[in-house]
This record gives structure tokens, C-alpha cells and sequence, in this order.
């Protein structure tokens, strides 16, 4: 099948899916499946992408909005991670989804699947955008897609939630990123994404600073400092929501997009001459340690993991500020090692939420003991979280020391490491509350059991793939070397 | 570039232009003598379907940059009057012709609700003459009929927004307050008219060119172009000149709004800019010191204020209708910026505002048909009872906003690309703290549409109601993703201009 195609059909698919979604409406069982089906096809074009990947950055053009402004698309090695990442994650978070919500009782099935799948389309359609406007497009659509997903309870406190969500979401993107894409393109000329940057010197050092701001902070999504109100926040939705969207999908498209921005835009070798990220280096290691420290604060499970989350995606931001070749290789790790761990953590929240209706850490006690499953799950992604071995997210940690190393960046080797001692202190008690039993709450413990399979297998599968990526990391490395990403 | 003049001929395309004007204006006293209401709909409708077919032609004509030009009765200018098109007037003729087709459709079912039976020949037979006015201004070239059909359109208009008497008495008021604006607006403009023929002796505007660049610096001509900006800036709301629009468009009958609210106002810009590059000298420092020094500032004023205006205000129709203001005000900052990029955006901007205006109007006139009122606790829950309606508005209102895919992205595209061009950094900045005003004023009503549970339900609105809602809305995305027919004939329209 033609390149062109397959691009479109993995754009398209979830649309339909969606749009199915809500002809099916009166047969869940239906619906569900054909959702799952479509996940599965999702995934299926995504791999024969990647399989058929040349290394040939063809610009595939849809249609032109007005001159020099295109909608294109194209494929590099970035994309095609993120695109495997999300489709593949989907599908276990749609089992996963129709467990969670028929297990919690939530409403409204038809029109929350219908703009998840939505949402999955317009992430594809991040992945695979050619050029700065066309990301853009898609990121905006994904802004606006999942405000509903958000607000799905309807109740006053989801709708502030949402809001805060929105609006500083639609602010950055609107106030900021818009603003350096247009002066980009009134400045190049072009806003096509190309290896090695486009700026080609057009920008004085003080105006790349400036440029590399507008980006950082207007890319809002991937929830840098002082913008990452909007992650915990969101933790209203319900949980595949916070778990697919806003542990891989949505954040992920924002650091994505940074990555892409960086390598594809400025371009890694004239962001390190000019060193107009040394100062982004700084705010990303602050937004590392204060959102573990808050983390830490938190006894609500889904606001400490909103937390991490923020800390763990400001290290791909890092990853972009030290601009050099081993920082784009940790930030891609990165992306792909903490969507697998974090996935799991929040599974594993909502599949206690669905057995429990338990939200706070503090009234956890003891319940590893009925959901072993679960706290097993939740501890293997807590380790790739913290950056331990065995497991895959000690790699991605690994390639960010070496980075900063190469980037004469010193401190950041101690920011890191003082962030995996953060990371223990504020995920590992919950394992240990689960495994002590406390003779107080022995007997409500018994009346708890493991949610239906549809619920606790998918972190499971997640959790064990996380594993496995210690051993197989080298693969995504070789893929990103091999086509030229990194060097 | 003129194209070669064939007067006596009978070919069509070379009547196209006094057609375009004269279809409406002989059909309006038809509807009068006939005196029957269905009928009067089936003829204005087909007539503003001619005149649409009509805006069609002639946008295809001058869209390679050729002039069209007619001489009234044959006399030839400057003696005689003189139509000329060219591409900057032709998109304006479209973007008039087909918003007043679209609101007919709209207006055979809504009118029932908004306007006692006995008076819709009359109403028509005023829209028709107002469609007439409108057409005019954009079509001619002699500025004393400039002077001539902003009348008829804006006598007319007096008429037609005090028809929202029937609803709301205060109808009556804001129709009175818009006679005297007006008449003091069209007053400056006749008297600047006044000057410039007294100075030039001339009252075509290629001619007055001609003169005007062979005056140089002189004082009549200068004092002429001030009372011409000030009467415009009536006509087209700027601030501080507005206080008579926001309760014009609340109080006005639904189509009257939306008729207005996406032409009126373009059409007195449209004027204005006209003035200042084919009758004046835009490279005249006076010129170009008036637009710096005042216009620029009162726009940006406007984008700001009137945004932050309508966040607070519970009556959506008056919502809106600030929101026109500080949408004017992105207009004038593009012409203010003095560069075809400039030009251009203001130019596109008329056509993607007029569509994106006359959606969000139109469905919340389609809202009103059920709830008999605007304000904004009575949308509760609509979005669930009333999901084609509420769906058309989200629609234009990310228009408004201009997220990209939409017609707004566009041009405000385009207006920050020319303020950036300039070199004005902190007028781009003000455009987009304006746009994420619009965010919210939009967003508040979004979510009373679908997020907050309802007391009443209410069942949809008819498709003769939907349709037209449709068309708009369907063009704010269309315009979003093809720029063909904005964007090329701006450019092409802004070249014409600035030689």
C-alpha cells in the first residue's frame, strides 16, 4: 500500500471508530468491539508504516491552505515511535476502558468513546504532521477533543477542572506557540519540518532564546513550568482518561512535539552553538524536583501520579535543553519508557478505584494483599519510573546522564538522581501500605477482591512490557541510529 | 488594466455591473404593490439569488486582475457615473449577495416568530432596498452616489431594526439612536464629499486621483479626508464612535442582525478604504499619520476593550455584538498597518468575519425560537435538546476564536504576519491577548450549552432553519481550508490598489 495512504487510514481509522461510536450507541457490546477492532487496525497501519520505513523524508501533501502553508505529512523515526506507542497503547486501554467503565458505573459510554477515539485520530495525525502548521492543527483539535473527556462527570468540580484544563491549554498554544510559528514562518519562509532545522541562522542568538521560550512554554502540553496546572487538574476525568490521554497520548504529543520542534526546527547542532537552551536546562531541573516535592504532598493517588507525571516530562524537556544527540536519544526513551510505566501506575489507580472506591493513598492499607495483581503491576511501574534496573526506564535515565555529561552539564546529573530518590519516596510507600496489613482494617480488607480481568490485565500486560523493554531497548535505539535521528 | 470599455453592446457580462445593483432595487417596489407575504419571500429570495449568481460572474471576471467598468446611461466619466469593479469591491459584492441569500432562507420561518404578518411585504421590500444600498456603495465609483446609496442602505436599516418592536420596545430606541449616529456620520461623510469637489471639481474617484496627486499638500483635501474618516468611523463602529451598535443588533429582528452584523459595517470600511487608496494619496503623509497616530490606536483599543466587554455581559446578543466591535477593530488594525499584507488580512478578514458573524447570530436566533430569549442561563443543556443548532454555533465560535481549520485562523493568520512584517511586536502580542478574550467569552456560553443540565426541553429547530445555519457554518470551515476565493482575490485586490 502506498505510504500516503497508510498515513491517511491511520488518521481516518479512529475517526471512524468515533463516528461509529455514536451510531452504535444503543449496543455497547457492539460498539465496544468495533472500537476494539479499530484499535487493533489502528495499530496494525502503524506497524506497516514503520515496517516499510526507508529513512526517506517524503513530504506528502494533502492540500494547500493558502501558499506555503500546507496540510503535509511525513514520516521519520520519532513519529513512527510515537504513533506505534499510542496506537498499541490504546488497545490495551480500550479493554481496559470498557472494564473501567461499566466497573465504576460511569454515563454516557457512547459519547466518551466516541471523543477518545477522536482524540487517538488527531494524535496520529500529530505523529505523522510534516510540517509546523499541521501539528499544530492536530494539536489544537486534540486540545478542544478532549475537553469533553475531562468534563465527563459533568459536575461543578469537573467543570473547573476542565476549565483550567482548557484554558491553559488553548492559552500557550494561542498566546505563545502560535506566536513562534508565525515567526518562524515570516522569518524562513517555510515551516516544513527538515533535519538539521530550518533557521539556518536567520535568528540572532538573543532571538533563538527568545524563539526557544516561545516554544518550551507555549507547547503546553508537555506541562513545563509555570504551565503544568492543567495535568493535575485534569486528574477529574475518569481514569483511562488520565491513563491513556494524560499519562501517554496528550502529554506525550506535547513533548513530542518539543522533540520534533527541536530536532526538526532548530535543529540540535545550532541550538548547542548557540547555547539559547542553557537557561531552559535550569527551568526544566526546577520543574523536575518541585513537582516531585509536591508529589510528595499529595495522599490522593491520581494527584500524586499527576505530579510525577510532570516531573517525568520535564526530563524530556531537559532532554531538548541539553541539545545534543544522547539527549534526543534519552528524550525519545524517555517518551517510550515512562508511557508504559506511568500507564500502569494509573491503571493500577483506577483499577483500585474500581474495586474499592478508594482514592487516597492513606486508606490503602493492606489492600496488596487481596490485589496482588494490581500492587505487583504498580511496583514494576514505579521502578521504571524511578530509573531502576531491571527495567526499562533505568535506560532512558541512563542515556539523559550521559547527555548532560557531554553537555558539560554537570548539575543535572545530581537533579536526576536526586529526582529517583524523590521518585522512591513518593511511590514506593504505597506498596509497602499495601503489603503491611494493619490488624484495624483486616476485616473490610476481605471484602475486596480483584476487579473483573478486563480491568487488572491490561497493567499487567503494560507492566510486563516494561520490563521487557530492559532487555530490548537496544532495538529502538539501533532504529533511531540507523535512520539517521540520532548519531 | 481596464479592460476594453464595449458600451451600446448587449453582451451580459458587460451589464453585469449596474445589474448587480439594480436587480434588488426594481424588485423592492414590486413587493409593495403586490402586497402578499409568500410571495414577496419567493421574489426576494430569487432576486438575491440573481444577485448572487451575479457577484459569482463578476468575482470570476476580475478575479485575473481585470477592471470592469460601466458607464450610467452611457455618459462618460467624469460627466457621467461610473461602475467599476475590480477585484477588492467584487468579493465584497459576493460576500453581500450571498449572506443576504442565506439569511432569506433563514427569515421565511423565523419572521413569523419575530415580526407581526401584515408588515413583511414592507419588511421585505426594506431589506431589498437595504440589499440595494449595500451593492451600490461597493459597485460605484463616483463618491456622490457612495454618499447616495449609504443612505438608501442606511435608511432602510433604521427601518428594519426598529421592526425588533414587536419582541422588545427598546427596539424602537436603538433604532432612534442609530438614525441620529448615522445621520451625523453620513453628514461629515457629504460634507468631506464637499470639500473634495470644492478643491478637485470632480466627483469621480479616478479623477480625483488624477488631481489629487497634482494638489500636493492642501488643506481643503486634508480637511475633506478628516470629515470622510470621521463619518466612516460612524458607519463602520469604531471606537469610540460604536455606542450605537450594540443595541441595534440586540434589539433587531434576528435576520436584521445577522444581515447587518456580517455586511454593514464591512461595507463602510470597504468605503474607507476605497477613499484612502483610489480617491486619496495613501502615500501622503497626512495619510499615513491620521492611520498611525489615530486609527491604529483606536483599533487596538477597540480589540481589547470591546473583548473584554463582552465576557461580562449576559445578553448573547449583546455579547456578540461587542465581540463585532473588537473584531472591526482587527480590520482597521489591518488597514491602519498601511502594507498589502495589512490590506490583505483586513480584506479577508471581512469575508471570514461575515460568515463567522452571521453563524453565530443565526443559530442564536435559532435558539431564541425556542428559549424567547437570550440571555445565558436560558441555553441550559441546549447542546443535548438542540444538537444541529448548538453544533453550528461551537462551529463558528472556534471561527471566532481562530483555531486553526477554521476561517478565523486565517486571518488572523495573516494579521499577525503583517503586524510582524511592520515591526509592531506589541500590537501582535494585543491581537492575541484580544483572541484569548474570545476564548472565553465563547467557552462561558459552551458550556451552559452542554454542561449544565436544563429544566425545560426543547425539541429542534426546523430544517428550513438548520439549512441556512448549515451553509454558514459549513463555509466559516470551508474558508478555513481553501483560500482560494479570500485569500488569492485579496491578494489580487491589494495589488490593484496599492499601484
Amino acid at each position: 500500500m502506498p505510504v500516503e495512504f497508510l498515513i491517511f487510514l491511520t488518521v481516518f481509522t479512529p475517526a471512524l471508530a468515533g463516528g461509529l461510536n455514536l451510531i452504535l450507541n444503543k449496543k455497547p457490546n457492539v460498539r465496544d468491539t468495533v472500537t476494539l477492532l479499530s484499535a487493533l487496525i489502528t495499530f496494525y497501519f502503524s506497524v506497516n508504516i514503520f515496517l516499510g520505513f526507508d529513512g526517506q523524508a517524503t513530504q506528502y501533501k494533502l492540500s494547500t491552505i493558502m501558499p506555503g502553508i500546507d496540510i503535509s505529512f511525513h514520516i521519520e523515526p520519532l513519529g513512527i515511535i510515537f504513533s506505534l506507542l499510542a496506537s498499541g497503547l490504546w488497545i490495551l486501554t480500550h479493554i481496559y476502558a470498557i472494564g473501567y467503565m461499566r466497573g465504576a458505573k460511569e454515563k454516557n459510554h457512547s459519547r466518551f468513546f466516541f471523543f477518545f477515539s477522536v482524540s487517538i485520530a488527531s494524535v496520529m495525525g500529530i505523529s505523522f504532521s510534516g510540517n509546523l502548521f499541521t501539528l499544530f492543527l492536530f494539536y489544537e483539535i486534540l486540545t478542544l477533543i478532549t475537553f469533553p473527556l475531562v468534563a465527563h462527570k459533568g459536575s461543578t468540580e469537573a467543570l473547573r477542572g476542565a476549565r483550567v484544563y482548557l484554558s491553559i491549554l488553548l492559552g500557550t498554544s494561542i498566546g505563545l506557540q502560535l506566536l513562534g510559528i508565525i515567526w518562524i514562518y515570516f522569518s524562513v519562509g517555510t515551516l516544513d519540518f527538515v533535519k538539521g532545522g530550518i533557521l539556518n541562522g536567520s535568528f540572532g542568538s538573543l532571538e533563538l532564546t527568545f524563539l526557544v521560550g516561545l516554544f518550551a512554554f507555549g507547547i503546553g502540553k508537555a506541562a513545563l513550568f509555570p504551565f503544568h496546572r492543567w495535568l493535575p487538574a485534569a486528574m477529574v476525568a475518569p481514569t483511562p482518561v488520565s491513563a491513556l490521554l494524560h499519562a501517554v497520548a496528550v502529554v506525550k504529543a506535547g513533548v513530542f512535539t518539543v522533540l520534533k520542534v527541536g530536532v526538526y526546527i532548530f535543529g540540535v547542532e545550532s541550538l548547542s552553538v548557540s547555547g539559547a537552551t542553557d537557561w531552559l536546562t535550569w527551568v526544566a531541573c526546577f520543574s523536575i524536583l518541585f513537582a516531585s516535592l509536591i508529589a510528595m504532598t499529595k495522599d490522593n493517588l491520581k494527584a500524586r501520579l499527576a505530579y510525577s507525571t510532570i516531573s517525568q516530562l520535564a526530563y524530556v524537556v531537559l532532554a531538548f535543553s541539553l541539545a545534543n544527540s544522547l539527549g534526543v536519544l534519552g528524550g525519545a526513551l524517555q517518551i517510550v519508557t515512562h508511557a508504559f510505566g506511568k500507564i500502569t501506575l494509573f491503571m493500577c489507580a483506577g483499577s483500585i478505584y474500581v474495586a474499592t472506591k478508594k482514592t487516597n493513598i492513606s486508606d490503602m492499607q493492606g489492600l496488596g494483599t487481596v490485589m496482588p495483581i494490581t500492587f505487583l503491576s504498580f511496583l514494576i511501574g514505579a521502578i521504571s519510573i524511578i530509573g531502576l534496573p531491571p527495567i526499562g526506564g533505568s535506560w532512558a535515565k541512563w542515556f539523559l546522564i550521559l547527555a548532560s555529561l557531554e553537555a558539560d552539564k554537570q548539575f543535572v546529573v545530581l537533579v536526576l538522581l536526586t529526582s529517583s530518590l524523590l521518585n522512591i519516596a513518593y511511590l514506593l510507600p504505597l506498596i509497602a501500605k499495601g503489603f503491611y496489613l494493619n490488624p484495624t482494617v483486616q476485616t473490610e480488607i476481605k471484602s475486596f477482591k480483584e476487579p473483573s480481568a478486563l480491568v487488572w490485565l491490561p497493567p499487567a500486560i503494560t507492566a510486563s512490557i516494561s520490563f521487557l523493554l530492559f532487555f530490548y531497548v537496544g532495538y529502538i535505539r539501533d532504529f533511531m541510529i540507523n535512520y539517521g535521528l540520532v548519531s | 488594466m481596464a479592460s476594453e470599455i464595449k458600451q451600446g453592446t448587449l453582451e451580459l457580462v458587460n451589464h453585469l455591473p449596474i445589474l448587480q445593483v439594480i436587480t434588488p432595487m426594481l424588485i423592492a417596489p414590486i413587493l409593495v404593490v403586490l402586497n402578499n407575504k409568500t410571495l414577496s419571500w419567493l421574489l426576494s429570495f430569487v432576486g438575491t439569488l440573481a444577485c448572487l449568481f451575479i457577484s459569482i460572474l463578476l468575482v470570476q471576471a476580475v478575479s485575473d486582475g481585470s477592471v470592469l467598468t460601466y458607464y450610467l446611461g452611457g455618459w462618460i466619466p467624469p460627466i457621467g457615473i461610473e461602475y467599476r469593479i475590480d477585484a477588492a469591491n467584487a468579493i465584497l459584492l459576493f460576500l453581500i449577495s450571498i449572506i443576504s441569500a442565506i439569511v432569506l432562507i433563514f427569515s421565511y420561518s423565523s419572521l413569523y416568530a419575530e415580526i407581526p404578518e401584515e408588515k413583511h411585504t414592507l419588511f421585505y421590500s426594506c431589506f431589498l432596498l437595504c440589499l440595494t444600498g449595500l451593492l451600490g456603495v461597493v459597485a460605484t465609483a463616483d463618491i456622490f452616489n457612495v454618499f447616495v446609496f449609504l443612505e438608501i442602505s442606511s435608511l432602510s436599516t433604521y427601518v428594519l431594526v426598529a421592526q425588533g418592536a414587536f419582541l422588545d420596545r427598546r427596539a424602537l430606541s436603538a433604532s432612534f439612536n442609530y438614525l441620529i449616529m448615522g445621520t451625523i456620520g453620513a453628514t461629515f461623510f457629504v460634507i468631506g464629499i464637499g470639500y473634495i469637489y470644492m478643491a478637485t471639481g470632480s466627483l469621480n474617484m479616478i479623477d480625483i486621483a488624477e488631481r489629487v496627486s497634482q494638489l500636493g499638500d492642501n488643506r481643503t483635501i486634508q480637511a475633506g479626508f478628516a470629515f470622510i474618516v470621521v463619518g466612516m468611523g460612524l458607519k463602520l463602529a469604531m471606537v469610540p464612535l460604536h455606542v450605537w451598535l450594540p443595541n441595534a443588533y440586540t434589539f433587531a429582528p434576528t435576520v436584521v442582525t445577522c444581515f447587518l452584523a456580517a455586511t454593514a459595517t464591512k461595507v463602510a470600511l470597504y468605503v474607507l478604504i476605497r477613499f484612502v487608496f483610489s480617491v486619496f494619496n495613501y502615500e501622503d503623509n497626512f495619510v499615513n499619520e491620521l492611520f498611525f497616530l489615530l486609527l491604529m490606536p483606536l483599533a487596538v483599543i477597540a480589540m481589547i476593550a470591546a473583548s473584554v466587554i463582552a465576557i461580562f455581559k449576559q445578553n448573547l446578543k449583546k455579547l456578540l455584538a461587542y465581540s463585532s466591535l473588537a473584531q472591526i477593530g482587527y480590520m482597521l488594525l489591518g488597514l491602519s498597518l498601511m502594507s498589502q499584507k495589512g490590506l490583505a488580512s483586513s480584506l479577508v478578514h471581512m469575508v471570514n468575519h461575515g460568515f463567522t458573524k452571521a453563524a453565530l447570530f443565526m443559530s442564536l436566533g435559532a435558539f431564541m425560537l425556542n428559549t424567547k430569549n437570550v440571555y445565558i442561563k436560558s441555553l441550559r443543556g441546549l447542546g443535548k435538546s438542540m444538537p444541529f443548532t448548538s453544533g453550528a454555533f461551537v462551529i463558528g465560535g472556534l471561527s471566532l476564536i481562530g483555531v486553526p481549520g477554521t476561517a478565523g485562523f486565517i486571518s488572523k493568520w495573516l494579521l499577525l504576519e503583517a503586524a510582524l512584517e511592520t515591526g509592531y511586536w506589541l500590537v501582535a502580542v494585543l491581537i492575541i491577548a484580544s483572541s484569548l478574550f474570545a476564548v472565553i467569552y465563547i467557552w462561558k456560553i459552551i458550556e451552559v450549552l452542554y454542561f449544565s443540565d436544563s429544566s425545560e426541553s426543547y425539541s429542534e429547530v426546523g430544517a428550513l432553519i438548520l439549512m441556512p445555519i448549515w451553509i454558514l457554518a459549513l463555509f466559516c470551515i470551508f474558508l478555513g481550508i481553501n483560500t482560494s476565493l479570500t485569500v488569492d482575490v485579496a491578494n489580487m485586490a491589494t495589488e490593484i490598489l496599492f499601484k
